[in-house]
């Protein structure tokens, strides 16, 4: 939907973060002291199973300020929360259904065909549990 | 190494010179630029320009006045950070052989004349005392040979200023209260002493890497330029000087035994490399991974002890007052990108470091030690929390409200937030229990049957009911209408009321329903705004709704904190009331706990905020009807009348009301803290003199500086008001506890 240049354009004036690689055990709070570091938060929206509607790994973190976005971008990317080394990402912004994970089993396509056995986010990848 | 930066800067010279006839303007413009922004590097560049002024002396003349022309520009709009690099680098261009050393001298007079002016604030004077002083370490030797004479005059007068000079605000800067083991000095001060050291050596001075000094016979042969006489541009009313600082200093020659030796505080080498660690932070603090390259990649890595010198630099910043150079999450994040390229030996220092600062807790200024809870809370995060809390079991034993177990205490508080209950019992001794958190639990006072004889308990029931069967705001009104008015005879025909228990049985219920997640409390917060707002229209709703906040929440402050900004923002209460109720004798328990100051600052600058967003729109709407007036003027267009601008002069004058009002309820605010501060601290100092008590307990201590921070992290805005607050409240018959913040803080610009 949109062409490149609405999204590159979108992606340019947002205050919204996409936040991947978190425990599927990291809560809204824990999230919110940290990304509240780099300035006021607006909104967190947590990521969720499609099918069990529980935390799936990633949320998307919306600030009042670009700049308070960018700060994160900055020095939160690539730090550790819940022992775990999280990644940012400029997002467009959030819609209705983008909370959802796009996997088959309801949880992100990362965790679908993962190998590793990773204790914070299920075990093994779906495709290997169901081996 | 030497040899190549020598044979890059011979074969830079030769490749500009040649593209001069084509690229002149750019040339200029670049170095220009260069010697503006990339302090650190200095003398490479003034090498360079070396090397073209003896190809081209034109060349040369033009660059000098093209940096004076860039000097007075940036005096102008207050750039004065910028301005004493570019004086440096002029003043490093006499030993370049560019610019003649008389003419330098002659410049310096008149910045040191600057401090003769009458009726000027002494920060002006300050800082052309410090562009003169600060360039010294690099030409210094080469002034004095020619000009001896003349620089004598120029330092007796130096000191003859820096004596007569007031230092009311010396103390609203210090980290430490105490001078040992190293004095926090004015850095006016400081530097003095360096510099007279370095003339008590004979201006030897051997740190400053000068590329120029291998080119020497051919820039000597270079013809010189003389600097144009400068005068210093006019104090204005829109000039502002930077503020004073304190140096800070953690560390000296006997913390790294076993490495090089690290120079004195009062050397001019300590000067230079904590000027350019300073800068080099400065440039490139926006990518971390490449700051902590460059901070560690400083040359002269054998000869000093570059990683106590990087960490005191940093510490230096984090804890510098009013507010540090920049955001600070991103001094914890340089910390971490050091520690991973020095894995062997950074971490140990930095170790060495936390272990000196919690040693130092009983004197660091309160602010700091928000900021040095926040950076150890934040750095273990990224370590799996591990430190040698046994270390620490001395403060087991002291009373909780001193500063030792109070850090503690509220650094497990941060960890907890950045992890859960569990973790933190787990992570510490045992022994350590008695500091731990709580629990964050919402505390519901209707919970239990045994509570049923409480009033509102039927009534609160009834609610849990309604609001899980989706019920909507008018429900709610009507269930809540049953519920009695213990203050019976305020009912009047007004209609609402206040009546604490509604606004009890209503919020008490809501948040423990809500109390799952923060988005759940939001939702409530939004489904029932029409309930808060009703319940909390008047002032002493606004503060009944916070009280009631804390009683549901006291466990879990972060979930205080976020309420109470939701319902600021969704106006539900205003900032008024939140200041009202952090001085209000309910949360006196709480008062020197970490979480509520963070509430009252973050409120202030949501008032900030709001007033300068207003203003914008307000300029902005005015910048449209400007324009619609030039546009008409063009179209010289009759028909257009005046008519068209109606809706626009209509929209500014409502702004205008709405920026009036915004910064009435600034002012309002800033008043009443300072009112209630004073109240406070007048109540302690009246009891201590009664009762024959020492008037220094932690409390006291904390509640003093909890004043000065709000002077210091709003200083811009204060300011506006010092009128009022000199006459109403600051005023002589104030006890000179309480008057000498004030008068420091007035210090602070004066």
């Amino acid at each position: 939907q949109g062409t490149r240049y609405d999204q590159e354009r979108l992606l340019r004036k947002s205050c919204t973060l996409y936040v991947g690689n978190l425990s599927f055990y990291t809560t809204e709070e824990q999230i919110h002291e940290l990304f509240g570091k780099s300035g006021d938060i607006k909104k967190i929206i947590m990521g969720l199973d499609k099918v069990k509607k529980t935390a799936c790994g990633f949320c998307f973190v919306e600030y009042y300020a670009r700049g308070d976005a960018e700060n994160a971008m900055r020095y939160i990317n690539g730090t550790r929360l819940d022992d775990r080394i999280i990644r940012t990402d400029w997002d467009a912004g959030f819609k209705e259904g983008r909370q959802y994970g796009r996997g088959r089993s309801g949880g992100q396509v990362r965790d679908e065909y993962r190998q590793d056995y990773d204790a914070g986010r299920g075990g093994y990848g779906k495709t290997v549990q169901c081996q | 190494s030497n040899s190549s930066l020598e044979s890059n800067l011979e074969g830079l010279a030769g490749v500009l010179e040649a593209d001069l006839p084509n690229y002149k303007s750019k040339i200029l413009r670049i170095l220009c630029t260069v010697a503006r922004l990339l302090p650190e590097k200095l003398t490479v560049y003034t090498t360079l320009v070396g090397l073209l002024n003896a190809r081209n002396y034109n060349f040369g003349g033009e660059f000098v006045e093209a940096m004076i022309r860039q000097l007075k520009e940036c005096l102008k709009v207050n750039m004065y950070n910028e301005a004493v690099h570019l004086v440096r680098f002029l003043s490093d261009l006499v030993n370049c052989h560019v610019i003649a050393a008389p003419s330098m001298v002659a410049m310096f007079e008149n910045f040191v004349s600057v401090t003769q002016e009458e009726d000027v604030p002494q920060v002006r004077c300050d800082w052309y005392m410090f562009a003169f002083l600060s360039s010294l370490p690099w030409v210094g030797k080469e002034l004095y040979e020619k000009k001896d004479a003349e620089m004598d005059r120029l330092l007796s007068q130096t000191e003859s200023y820096l004596k007569r000079r007031q230092k009311i605000h010396v103390p609203m800067l210090q980290v430490w209260t105490a001078d040992k083991p190293h004095p926090q000095e004015e850095y006016l001060d400081c530097l003095w002493s360096q510099i007279q050291k370095l003339k008590k050596d004979r201006w030897q001075e051997r740190h400053i890497l000068r590329p120029y000094l291998a080119f020497d016979s051919i820039l000597c042969e270079a013809l010189q330029h003389n600097l144009p006489p400068f005068t210093p541009p006019p104090h204005t009313e829109d000039s502002v000087y930077p503020m004073p600082r304190v140096i800070f200093r953690m560390f000296d020659y006997t913390d790294d035994p076993e490495g090089p030796v690290m120079p004195g505080s009062h050397s001019v080498e300590r000067f230079v490399i904590e000027e350019n660690l300073h800068c080099i932070i400065k440039s490139h603090w926006k990518e971390r991974k490449t700051c902590a390259a460059q901070l560690l990649s400083y040359p002269g890595n054998n000869k000093i002890p570059l990683n106590y010198h990087i960490v005191e630099v940093i510490f230096a910043e984090l804890f510098q007052l009013p507010s540090p150079p920049h955001i600070e999450v991103m001094y914890t994040t340089l910390l971490i990108e050091l520690c991973k390229l020095q894995p062997g030996s950074l971490p140990q220092v930095l170790a060495q470091a936390t272990e000196m600062l919690y040693m130092r807790l009983d004197t660091m200024n309160t602010t700091c030690v928000d900021r040095f809870i926040n950076w150890f809370s934040h750095h273990l995060s990224n370590f799996q929390f591990r430190w040698s809390w046994e270390d620490w079991s001395d403060c087991l034993t002291q009373d909780l409200e001193k500063p030792k177990p109070k850090f503690v205490r509220e650094v497990l508080e941060k960890c907890m937030r950045l992890s859960y209950h569990q973790r933190i019992i787990d992570i510490v001794p045992a022994s350590f229990s008695v500091l731990s958190p709580a629990n964050p639990v919402c505390i519901y006072k209707y919970g239990d049957e045994s509570n049923r004889s409480l009033p509102g308990y039927t009534v609160a029931l009834c609610l849990t009911i309604a609001i899980k069967n989706k019920a909507s705001n008018d429900e709610i009104f009507s269930i809540l209408k049953d519920v009695p008015n213990p203050n019976q005879d305020d009912d009047d025909d007004e209609g609402f009321t206040f009546n604490p228990l509604k606004i009890e049985v209503f919020v008490q219920t809501l948040l423990h329903l809500a109390a799952k997640s923060f988005s759940h409390s939001f939702s409530a917060l939004a489904k029932f705004h029409e309930v808060f707002k009703t319940l909390a229209e008047s002032d002493e709703g606004k503060l009944h709704v916070l009280r009631v906040v804390y009683e549901v929440w006291k466990n879990h402050p972060q979930m205080i904190a976020v309420l109470v900004d939701k319902m600021i923002r969704t106006q539900i209460v205003d900032c008024a009331a939140v200041a009202n109720w952090i001085f209000s004798s309910e949360l006196a328990h709480d008062f020197t706990r970490f979480y509520i100051w963070e509430i009252l600052h973050s409120t202030i600058r949501k008032m900030n905020k709001h007033v300068l967003k207003i203003h914008k729109e307000l300029e902005e709407t005015k910048a449209r009807l400007a324009r619609q007036h030039k546009r008409r003027d063009s179209d010289d267009d009759d028909r257009s009348s005046d008519r068209e601008d109606g809706p626009l002069e209509e929209q500014i004058e409502r702004l205008q009301e709405k920026v009036e009002s915004a910064q009435s309820e600034q002012k309002n605010l800033f008043l009443v803290i300072f009112q209630r501060f004073i109240m406070l601290l007048t109540e302690h100092l009246v009891r201590c003199e009664t009762g024959g008590i020492d008037v220094f307990t932690p409390w006291y201590k904390s509640c003093i500086e909890r004043l000065q921070q709000i002077f210091l992290q709003h200083h811009q805005i204060i300011q506006q008001y010092m009128v009022t607050l000199e006459n109403l409240l600051f005023t002589a018959e104030l006890d000179h506890h309480i008057l000498a913040v004030f008068q420091q803080f007035c210090a602070l610009q004066a």
